[in-house]
């Protein structure tokens, strides 16, 4: 649905983005993770034809950006930073002048207002001025506004800034409710957003790709083997210890104290192997209760340190976007 | 052709939501109808004066009445016209709907037909408002309407070119104030320029004269439709819109 190519953004003194690639197939949420200022509006802007690229080519639903601006407009929605909304509009008619906007007329228009109102949860300020809304209604506005000629590509421009909790519950609701119509990219920098509605994540820093892949994928591939907690009761510490240990596969064991008089562990195997199921079945044969059995995968937090702090982590970081790119 | 009037209707309805268009018409309503009783007033005075002396000579209210207020409007007009195109784009660049604009399927020259349109069909209502003078007008005299009519088309003409002027600068800025105010400055020297004609004449002196926008205006107030005018505006009109797409396609490479 979108492709992109060794799309590069100079501005005389400054490189936006530099040499980014990537594709988004039908129907997926993308996440377009980066610091502030790493290029995730630059890079959004290009693909909505706002601004051209200096380098490389982007494609949206097999239309080009620069050739076939048209084309490509009329397949996606976009919903800035800044909704653009105009305070003096009713949102009824603000629906209307955007609908007619994007080449829609008529009773299929009225159709589409009432339904897309619906769906964003607006329905209930239709006659009122925009400048009177509150901000997550403003939010909810703008996305109306964006799938209002029921687009193939939504492009969204951190959805969720500056509201509230609950807000952001409800706008991430939404959104997942529109993945299966829509092919979503949406920019954050916000981490657990990501976690929680992307399949796949773009982590872009200073204008780089730096990784791309699944959610899973990623965490599990920067940490390079299974890592699990395990939490018991009924046995003493260093028998435990020794008998995980005694587990084939098992490289490194650690004590992390007790709670309530259960002992915990953090337990890593070698590269590429599973260990849960063994250490479970030398837990119970041991005759320890085991209360406690789960992954210490990698928050996408310290993923997204890691990737956009350290030096070291560069190394670490191509390589997952270099698997990226062969899968 | 249709978005240019979905561009051109949202324009409207932000002019009349807002006191802009109103304080507009009222300001203008007041000073045109001052110009107006003033030269009807000169005018009736004038007649009686000519007639206890004898002279019974007929006066054209047409040449008393409709060209003096006609020239004066016209001027009025400068002053009103960078009201009327300073938000046109600063309001959508502050805003950030711009983003919204350029994003939707519509080519940028629509945009910008649309949003001139949109000013010129406001000052044609602005305006509108001295119709009320003519009228009078019809009521107790007999003023031939043709020169007439030719004198709104200049007005519609003059305005056109300095909206589109106005249109340009609009899109070179976030901020109406700046917008406004060196639309007022383009507006005020395009008006003075033939003002070097009085004191010099060699061709240099005529060239620049000759962009004045008042010379041109000029015979349409006598109800001379001249080509040489009618071209001048129109250019002029083609320019400033011209401007506006090239600044318009700058935000790109720019922003």
């Amino acid at each position: 649905m979108i492709r992109v190519e060794g799309l590069t953004k100079r501005y005389p003194r400054t490189v936006a983005v530099d040499d980014i690639s990537f594709t988004v197939n039908k129907g997926e949420i993308v996440g377009f993770l980066g610091p502030n200022g790493a290029g995730k509006t630059t890079t959004m802007r290009v693909l909505t034809c706002f601004l051209p690229p200096t380098e490389g080519m982007a494609e949206v639903a097999g239309y080009d950006v620069v050739k076939q601006p048209m084309e490509v407009k009329k397949r996606i929605g976009y919903l800035p930073e800044t909704p653009p909304l105009y305070p003096e509009m009713e949102v009824r008619e603000y629906l209307q002048f955007v609908g007619r906007l994007k080449g829609m007329s008529g009773t299929a228009l009225a159709g589409r207002i009432e339904e897309v109102a619906k769906r964003c949860h607006v329905d209930d300020v239709m006659l009122k001025l925009i400048s009177k809304l509150s901000k997550g209604y403003r939010q909810r506005v703008g996305l109306a506004q964006a799938i209002i000629h029921n687009p193939d590509v939504l492009i969204l421009d951190e959805p969720t800034s500056g509201l509230d909790p609950k807000q952001i519950l409800e706008t991430r609701d939404l959104i997942k409710e529109l993945a299966g119509e829509h092919t979503i990219i949406l920019s954050t920098h916000i981490l657990p957003e990501v976690e929680q509605t992307c399949q796949k994540v773009l982590i872009i820093n200073k204008g780089r790709l730096v990784a791309k892949d699944t959610v899973e994928n990623l965490t599990s591939r920067l940490r390079g083997s299974d890592a699990v907690g395990v939490e018991i009761g009924g046995a003493a510490p260093a028998e435990v210890e020794g008998a995980l240990n005694a587990v084939a596969g098992v490289a490194t064991v650690k004590s992390t104290g007790t709670k309530d008089g259960r002992l915990r562990f953090e337990v890593e195997g070698e590269p590429g192997r599973q260990i849960r199921p063994e250490i479970a079945r030398a837990v119970v044969q041991a005759g320890w209760q085991l209360y406690e059995l789960h992954s210490l995968s990698f928050s996408l937090e310290e993923i997204f340190l890691q990737l956009t702090s350290s030096d070291a982590a560069a190394a670490a970081s191509a390589q997952t976007a270099a698997k990226g790119e062969a899968q | 052709m249709s978005n240019i009037w979905v561009i051109c209707r949202k324009e409207l309805k932000s002019y009349f939501a807002s006191p802009v268009a109103y304080g507009l018409m009222a300001f203008f309503a007041l000073v045109a109808g001052y110009f107006f009783y003033a030269a009807v007033a000169i005018f009736v005075t004038r007649g009686m004066e000519m007639q206890m002396m004898g002279r019974g000579m007929p006066m054209d209210v047409n040449e008393w009445v409709v060209r003096p207020v006609l020239m004066n409007v016209s001027v009025i007009g400068l002053f009103m016209i960078p009201m009327i195109t300073m938000r046109l784009f600063a309001e959508e660049k502050r805003a950030g709907t711009i983003e919204l604009l350029i994003t939707s399927p519509v080519r940028d020259w629509e945009i910008i037909l649309g949003k001139w349109f949109a000013a010129l069909l406001m000052y044609s209502a602005i305006l509108g408002v001295s119709l009320v003078n003519v009228l009078v007008l019809f009521a107790y005299g007999k003023p031939d309407w043709k020169p007439l009519l030719v004198g709104y088309l200049g007005l519609l003409l003059q305005g056109g070119c300095l909206l589109a002027l106005g249109t340009f600068l609009s899109t070179t800025t976030r901020n109406q104030i700046v917008a406004g105010v060196g639309t007022f400055a383009i507006c005020l020297m395009l008006w003075v320029l033939d003002w070097i004609t009085a004191f010099n004449t060699e061709s240099w002196a005529k060239v620049i004269s000759y962009l004045s926008v008042v010379t041109h205006f000029e015979p349409f107030s006598k109800g001379v439709i001249d080509t040489k005018d009618v071209v001048f505006y129109l250019s002029m009109i083609f320019f400033g819109l011209f401007l506006s797409a090239r600044s318009l396609e700058s935000l790109r490479w720019r922003s």
